[in-house]
């Protein structure tokens, strides 16, 4: 049999390891810190191996009451968010060792970003899932206005702050609607009690919820903030952000919405509803990401757009929805991984995040060229990489439910975005980059974009390793 | 499907055939840049060795029994019923065989490339094996996995190696990607609709045959929508009208090598999926919406080589040549009908092998003189005699010139067509008049008239640059000469891949229904 603390044992650890690095940055010395970056790294691979170890043996089971799930579905999750998070320390170590100041508690603050997101995937109840929550969402407070002195990045700062505060409120609002309407915050026992009669005030509180959730995941009309927020943030947090906590708000919105809320006769309505935002999102997210002149902007309206092809597959829900959603989810770490990674060596080495920056970059570093490239026509879904397999998922199976409107929207919005993408390899390969330095990359960096890259390969010429891991998440649900 | 791997005789030929330029790209990915001279040998080594391999596959190609043959299943994504099939018949090896003529002619008609060598073979050869992989798929998805391999090579081949004239070569690139991009955003819509309808009873697949195999399932409403879907794709692929007009441009833009590819072979898949798998897998569909294809078709033909008859550029006059000579497939495929399919089949063979003698003389004589202008050209054939007589054979050929190919295959078109759809035939063979007027007038301008002083220095292709002329004059006079070789293999492709029995159970449909 199992007892808690085996079940815990990754995020009690990762709490364990971020209060150890912050004691750490206290004690040591300024300048003996350097040791902080391969410890957090190798502390997580510890933690990543455990997982993967835990996501095929490890034991199946709600505890606490079904106030903690311990299934694979949250168990895959844990690992997408432990990657992303290895994946982000890695190529942030140049750029953290240029901070300024604070650069021990940056480690610390990713970690407890991590737990949050880890409780978030795995909460079998409300106000667990909006404690994981604002962990998350308040270590992001803080990284994203990490460069208090740079006006713009206090300024994001400020912006999630507020718009963020307000969103959590939203969703609060909702939680409290649904406490009392049925009396319970467990998921289990709210979807039965909620089943069959649809009152204003239901409808209410599920409209809030997936408005405070949408505001995570830059659902149009909630997306608002996330251009200005992933231009102002340091690149590394920005990574971070596009990709672990999208995927948390993911993880969320299949159990929180799909399965519980889903289950009251609202849901010919409420797949209308998620209908329109998924289409807004994926044509305004794709037709704005065009003129964008700064990476990380573009990189944010792309994100926004991606955004947008995942809620295909919540509208198809399902197994074979669920499933095409946290293979693109995983996916989706790696490509946008590697093209962050790029932007960070960019941002180090050049300081700023201009497309025309990145010209020449093919005679100037052409192995970041290469990731590049391959990261965003994986972004965009073209065959052999990884992403085309993952809308493949995603958009058969709302084509299988009949939402074949939803699904041609999805396929030509993703050509559309070809054409964003490739007017940044444009500029990579064909502008002289003048007067520009060279970029060589070196080390954990490189480690970083070889591997990013080789998975989004792997997975795309060969996805059944994934896709059956996928497949068992998604089934532990039901 | 979850057959185990079936092994048939010699079974990893069209693997090796496929691998052989993806390890030549390899080796060359870690050759230092400075040696150009390598890199362009084993650049030709690896496409010699396709192109053997693929010719002892035509040779060897058993037409008697005739379906797929040299077929390799292995079970790829098991949940999607994705299989790694391949497999060639008589439909299929000669575009195979063509792609890797059109292929290794390609490598020697970039020899004198001197700009960014390593990364320029890289993607040629990437470029190769993908077209390659679409003809020998036996799978949609593989088949389409392939096609999108294609599309990002060619971009970034036209933005670097291009030239700017009437447009500007990243303008050319654009236009390109994105047409072919949305087109295929409509064929992956049918695709997905095609498999999904096929899986109905709970075993997907995207095996072509099993596809064909399970008509029941498509109703004639499905099998009209997605035909359209279809057309739309595989329509903007092949450059009918009024889809064409990324088609001139783009190959104006790209460099020789990729117009070379891009005319001879890319723009093929269309035709070959049309086939393939729009009248083979959905009939009706293809019933219904033939009389309007074949219309579209005619357009094509007539008012690309109007416009054809006005351009100035040489490499816009074959590009509309292209888009009208494509003409004659669409409405051949359009006739649903045996004879008019397997010369359908039979002029993409020919019009490949015209369509990269074309492109890559006109890449020579644009190289050495730096212009593409006709008016500013003339008298080539003075100072460039075996320039002149490769720009003459494939001028003659594209014209249909009896001893050709493509006179042999144009006619084989026209007999199919002429039964069923006689107006459509008349004015088809009508355009034949007006690309003998463009083809002849380019000719005279550019080859005969007064030696000219200015193109004095100038030296007669020679060395690996001959290699283009070489191999695609030969094909086009024995194939022309001997076109059993070409038309009994894709004769025996029509009738074995079971292409004839749904054409005539069509045709008789459309016979009741329509007349």
């Amino acid at each position: 049999m199992f007892n808690i603390t085996t079940v815990l044992t990754p995020e009690i650890a990762l709490a364990v390891l971020s209060l150890s690095l912050l004691a750490i940055g206290l004690l040591i010395p300024a300048g003996a810190r350097k040791g902080m970056m391969p410890l957090t790294v190798f502390s997580l691979m510890g933690v990543l191996g455990y997982t993967l170890y835990d996501f095929f043996y490890g034991p199946e089971a709600a505890f606490l009451g079904g106030l903690y799930m311990h299934d694979q579905f949250a168990v895959y999750f844990k690992i997408l968010f432990l990657a992303a998070a290895l994946l982000v320390v890695l190529s942030s170590g140049g750029y953290v060792q240029k901070l300024p100041k604070h650069r021990g508690e940056f480690y610390s603050l990713l970690l407890m970003a991590t737990l949050g997101m880890m409780l978030m995937a795995g909460a079998g109840e409300l106000i667990t899932m909006y404690v994981g929550l604002e962990l998350m969402t308040i270590s992001f407070y803080i990284l994203v206005a990490y460069l208090a002195e740079d006006a713009r990045s206090s300024e994001a700062g400020v912006k999630y702050l507020i718009l963020g505060a307000t969103s959590s409120a939203i969703l609060l609002y909702g939680i409290s609607l649904i406490y009392g309407l049925t009396g319970s915050t467990e998921l289990l026992e709210i979807a039965s009690k909620l089943s069959g009669n649809l009152t204003p005030a239901s409808l209410l509180a599920t409209v809030f919820i997936l408005a405070g959730l949408g505001f995570k995941i830059s659902l149009v009309p909630f997306h608002l903030w996330s251009p200005d927020i992933y231009e102002g943030a340091p690149t590394p947090v920005t990574a971070f952000l596009a990709i672990a906590s999208k995927a948390a708000a993911f993880a969320v919105l299949i159990r929180v919405y799909l399965l519980t809320m889903n289950s009251q006769t609202f849901s010919a309505t409420g797949q209308t509803l998620l209908f329109v935002l998924a289409a807004i999102t994926m044509i305004v997210g794709n037709l704005i990401a065009i003129p964008q002149t700064n990476i990380k902007r573009l990189l944010a309206f792309s994100s926004i757009a991606q955004a947008g092809y995942l809620m295909v597959g919540i509208i198809a829900g399902g197994i074979s929805g669920i499933k095409g959603v946290i293979f693109y989810a995983m996916i989706y770490v790696f490509a946008n991984m590697g093209a962050f990674a790029v932007a960070t060596l960019v941002a180090e080495k050049q300081g700023s995040s201009e497309i025309k920056d990145l010209s020449g970059f093919w005679h100037r570093s052409p192995l970041a060229t290469v990731v590049m490239t391959a990261s965003l026509l994986s972004l965009a879904g073209i065959p052999p990489l990884a992403g085309f397999v993952g809308k493949f998922y995603l958009f058969s199976a709302a084509m299988d439910q009949g939402n074949v409107a939803i699904a041609y929207i999805g396929f030509v919005m993703s050509m559309i975005s070809v054409y964003y993408y490739l007017s940044v390899v444009k500029v990579m390969f064909l502008a002289e980059g003048d007067g520009l330095p060279e970029v060589p990359v070196h080390g954990a960096m490189k480690f970083t974009m070889v591997f990013t890259m080789l998975i989004t390969i792997a997975i795309g010429l060969y996805p059944t390793p994934l896709a059956k891991m996928a497949i068992a998440a998604a089934q532990s649900l039901f | 499907m979850t057959a185990l791997p079936t092994v048939s005789s010699m079974s990893m030929l069209l693997p090796f055939t496929l691998l052989a330029p993806l390890a030549a790209m390899l080796l060359i990915v870690f050759l230092p840049k400075e040696e150009t001279k390598t890199i362009k040998i084993i650049a030709a080594m690896g496409m010699l060795v396709s192109l053997v391999l693929s010719l002892y596959a035509f040779l060897n190609y058993q037409w008697e029994p005739g379906g797929m043959q040299y077929t390799l299943t292995i079970p790829w994504v098991p949940d999607l019923g994705v299989n790694l099939a391949l497999g060639v018949d008589g439909l299929s090896l000669p575009m195979l065989l063509l792609t890797n003529l059109i292929g290794f002619a390609s490598i020697y008609a970039s020899w004198n490339i001197d700009k960014r060598v390593k990364e320029f073979f890289v993607l040629l050869l990437i470029l190769i094996a993908g077209v390659m992989g679409t003809f020998i798929a036996r799978d949609l998805f593989i088949f389409f996995l392939f096609y999108e391999i294609v599309v990002i090579p060619i971009y970034i081949m036209v933005i670097i190696w291009g030239s700017t004239k009437r447009v500007t070569k990243e303008y050319a690139a654009m236009k390109l990607t994105i047409y072919l991009l949305i087109g295929s955003a409509f064929l992956l819509v049918g695709m997905v609709a095609l498999y999904l309808a096929a899986g109905a009873n709970g075993n997907p697949t995207f095996m072509f045959d099993q596809l064909s195999a399970r008509q029941d399932l498509y109703s004639p409403a499905f099998q009209k929508v997605a035909f359209a879907l279809m057309i739309v794709g595989f329509g903007s692929l092949i450059s009918m009208f009024p889809f064409h007009s990324w088609s001139p441009d783009g190959y104006a833009g790209a460099p020789t090598a990729v117009s070379m590819i891009h005319a001879g072979v890319l723009k093929k898949i269309g035709g070959y999926g049309l086939i393939r798998l729009g009248i083979y897998v959905l009939p009706v569909g293809a019933s219904f919406w033939a009389p309007y294809i074949a219309t579209l078709a005619v357009i094509s033909v007539l008012y690309a080589a109007f416009i054809a008859l006005a351009q100035k550029d040489l490499k816009y006059v074959v590009g509309y040549s292209s888009v009208s000579h494509m003409g004659y497939v669409i409405i051949a495929v359009a006739a649903l009908n045996p004879t008019a399919a397997t010369g359908a089949v039979g002029m993409m063979f020919a019009h490949g092998v015209m369509a990269a003698l074309f492109f890559s003389m006109i890449g020579f004589i644009y190289e050495k003189t730096h212009t593409r202008n006709i008016a500013d050209l003339g008298g080539l054939a003075h100072q460039m005699p075996r320039l002149a007589i490769g720009f003459m054979i494939a001028g003659m050929a594209s014209l249909g010139l009896p001893g050709t190919v493509n006179f042999i295959t144009e006619f084989t078109i026209f007999m199919g067509v002429i039964n069923v759809l006689p107006v459509h035939a008349i004015l088809g063979i009508a355009g034949i008049i007006f690309t003998a007027v463009y083809i002849l007038r380019t000719i005279a301008n550019v080859l005969f008239g007064p030696r000219r002083a200015e193109w004095d220095h100038l030296t007669d292709i020679r060395g690996p640059e001959l290699v283009p002329l070489v191999i695609f004059g030969f094909v086009i006079f024995f194939a022309g000469i001997f076109p059993n070789v070409l038309l009994g293999m894709i004769d025996s492709g029509v009738t074995s891949s079971g292409l004839a029995k749904v054409l005539e159970t069509v045709s008789q449909a459309k016979i009741g229904g329509l007349f």
